[in-house]
């Protein structure tokens, strides 16, 4: 056994040869063992160091075995604890173990049995290791760089991004808010031939038309006013690498003919200037906005869409997988312990229910969020209801309205949705027959979302 | 320490010393230390004898072995058959459970010896720094009871006898 792989024990006795004999007899098995003699000092070990077992004293002046325990237990909850006492009582024995005692030896005990004792627990832990290990090793087919799902519909968007990688398409990435576009682009971009290049990400909805042409294309030095010196737009910096469109649904109309122009020609002028620079960059444009919609109204550019579009993706909202919910879950929780330094396990049972049944209109960003909050909050290392705040269905983002017409109209897409637009099913689940169910449809403009017809 | 059959000192001195490839000198018996006593379990301290061995430890000695008749523990255990400090100098066994007698069998010397031979390999052995071995052919493996001793094999293992081997080797130039 390694010095790293250790299992290490405390001993907790105010007896000092009582310390000295058993660190002794222990350190000869190969653990790591560390004797102290009294509650207070133990409490002050815990922090910082990994510990496997707790062999405590009952009887100890001030703090007694007991009380250390049900200390230990709240920082941590599932330190293993064994109690050695040299006056045994039924009684004492029961309340040690009902308050949450791994076992209660009395003193002299047996070689044996603690030896046996010991090597079943370093077992377990060596199987709880694998497990986590095994654990790993399997998320590891579920993820593309930062994104993680078990859905059968996510692994074939990661299947196709990663096979996408490779060339140098331009991809549209549809889905809502919080679904992880801009984290699938990156992970395009990073998984691609120009991963070493630049990944620039713009944000076209929080920008103004002039604003985003000059972000864009840059400008030329005195091409406006304010326009001191010479900018590099962001189709320039992204030279050779990916240049990510967010919310392209939302540009002026006048910036979608520019930037088809861009497309199709691979070239472009600084704004006030005259020099053709030429692109190298992969475009890959999301948004959250159905373009098919706003093609017909007239708010979006066909011929764009089609040279955006030649690659689709859409990614489903959190709703539709909820299967990847504990699985973010867990991903969240890697993530922010290693950001806020803290060891939080996971979430408990009825926590996670809460989290499973939530509709997340905010998708995976809102959960994010809310174990973010949640862990900030946790007293335990496991996060508990309590930690878990949910905002109540009606106020998420994506509000389903408050009048009866417009939960009526959300029930009916939730449905259609949930039955794959079979119009049979759907009208079944919703107890009416399917010429209502048709006429709602046409009142409501409900449309079946995903990619729309090629030309 | 204490009263120690003479016969039997005589042939573990020869097997220690055949074993380890080193000299080894029988000292005069020393007395059992009083204060290692415990009264009420009628037994002796192997941490209290071994404190008080420490003293007694001759300058050109390496490492210093204590055989007793007396029946050792330490205050959490019901008995040891020895204790050594880990990586230090002394060890103590104790021959009193390493007799069929104290189990109610008849004696049995072959198998005394043998079970004396493992216990003091297994406690020197801790000096020279060696924890318990996995293999249950090595003399190193744990032994809580005769059935382990019994059980688990007279010699050091490839891996436990190259660290004894490179540490009594040590010993000899120092």
């Amino acid at each position: 056994m390694t010095m790293e792989n250790k299992v290490r024990i405390m001993v907790v006795d105010d007896e000092e040869i009582v310390r000295a004999s058993l660190s002794a007899w222990l350190e000869e098995d190969g653990y790591h063992v560390e004797a102290v003699e009294s509650g207070r000092k133990a409490l002050s070990l815990l922090h910082g160091k990994k510990w496997d077992l707790m062999l405590v004293d009952l009887k100890m002046p001030g703090m007694d075995g007991l009380q250390l325990m049900e200390e230990v237990h709240k920082i941590l909850p599932e330190m293993l604890v064994i109690i050695m006492t040299a006056h045994a009582t039924v009684d004492t024995a029961v309340k040690a173990m009902k308050k949450g005692a791994y076992d209660y030896f009395v003193k002299p005990f047996n070689p044996d049995e603690i030896s046996m004792t010991i090597r079943k627990i370093v077992d377990h832990r060596k199987l709880v290791q694998e497990n986590l290990f095994l654990r790993k090793e399997l998320k590891k087919q579920f993820r593309l760089r930062d994104m993680i799902s078990k859905n059968e519909k996510m692994l074939e968007i990661f299947e196709l991004a990663r096979t996408v990688a490779k060339s140098g398409s331009t991809v549209l990435i549809q889905g809502e808010s919080g679904t992880g576009k801009e984290l699938l682009a990156r992970a395009i971009h990073d998984e691609s031939p120009r991963a070493d290049a630049p990944f620039i990400s713009v944000s076209c909805a929080s920008l103004t038309e002039s604003l985003l042409e000059s972000e864009l294309f840059g400008h030329e030095k005195g091409a406006f006013t304010g326009a001191a010196v010479l900018k590099r737009g962001k189709l320039e910096l992204a030279q050779d690498g990916t240049l990510f469109l967010d919310e392209i649904g939302d540009i002026s109309l006048k910036l979608q003919m520019d930037l088809l122009r861009v497309l199709e020609q691979r070239e472009f002028r600084r704004v006030g200037g005259s020099e053709l620079i030429s692109i190298s960059s992969r475009i890959i444009a999301a948004t959250n906005r159905d373009l098919a919609a706003a093609i017909e109204e007239g708010k979006f550019r066909a011929d764009l869409y089609y040279r955006l579009n030649v690659i689709s993706i859409r990614i489903p909202p959190l709703r539709e997988r909820k299967e990847d919910v504990p699985l973010l879950v867990d991903h969240f929780i890697e993530k922010f312990n290693i950001e806020m330094g803290k060891e939080i396990r996971g979430v408990s049972e009825t926590a996670m229910r809460i989290l499973v049944d939530h509709d997340w209109p905010g998708n995976a960003r809102e959960l994010r969020n809310v174990i973010e909050r949640a862990m900030v909050v946790a007293k335990g290392n496991v996060v508990t209801e309590p930690d878990v705040s949910l905002p109540s269905s009606a106020s998420g983002p994506d509000q389903r309205g408050k009048s009866l017409e417009e939960i009526e109209k959300a029930h009916i897409r939730l449905v259609l949705g949930e039955n794959q637009w079979n119009i049979v099913r759907s009208a079944q689940a919703l107890g009416i027959d399917r010429v209502t169910l048709y006429n709602k449809i046409k009142k409501f403009g409900l449309k079946k979302e995903g990619p729309p017809p090629k030309e | 320490m204490g009263e120690v059959d003479p016969g039997t000192l005589h042939w573990l001195r020869n097997e220690m010393a055949d074993c380890l490839q080193a000299t080894v000198r029988t000292m005069p018996s020393m007395p059992v230390p009083p204060g290692s006593f415990e009264a009420r379990r009628n037994q002796y301290s192997s941490t209290r004898i071994l404190k008080e061995m420490l003293g007694e430890v001759p300058q050109d000695a390496f490492k210093l072995l204590g055989v007793t008749d007396m029946d050792l523990c330490i205050p959490i255990l019901t008995y040891v058959f020895g204790e050594a400090q880990l990586g230090g100098t002394a060890a103590v066994v104790s021959l009193a459970r390493l007799r069929q007698e104290f189990y109610g069998a008849a004696p049995d010397r072959p198998l005394f010896l043998s079970r004396t031979r493992k216990e003091c390999l297994h406690e020197l052995g801790h000096t020279f720094g060696l924890i318990h071995c996995k293999s249950r052919d090595c003399v190193m493996s744990l032994s809580n009871t005769v059935v382990d001793v019994d059980t688990k094999g007279r010699d050091f293992c490839g891996q436990c006898r190259a660290v004894v081997s490179s540490e009594t080797g040590r010993g000899r130039r120092e």
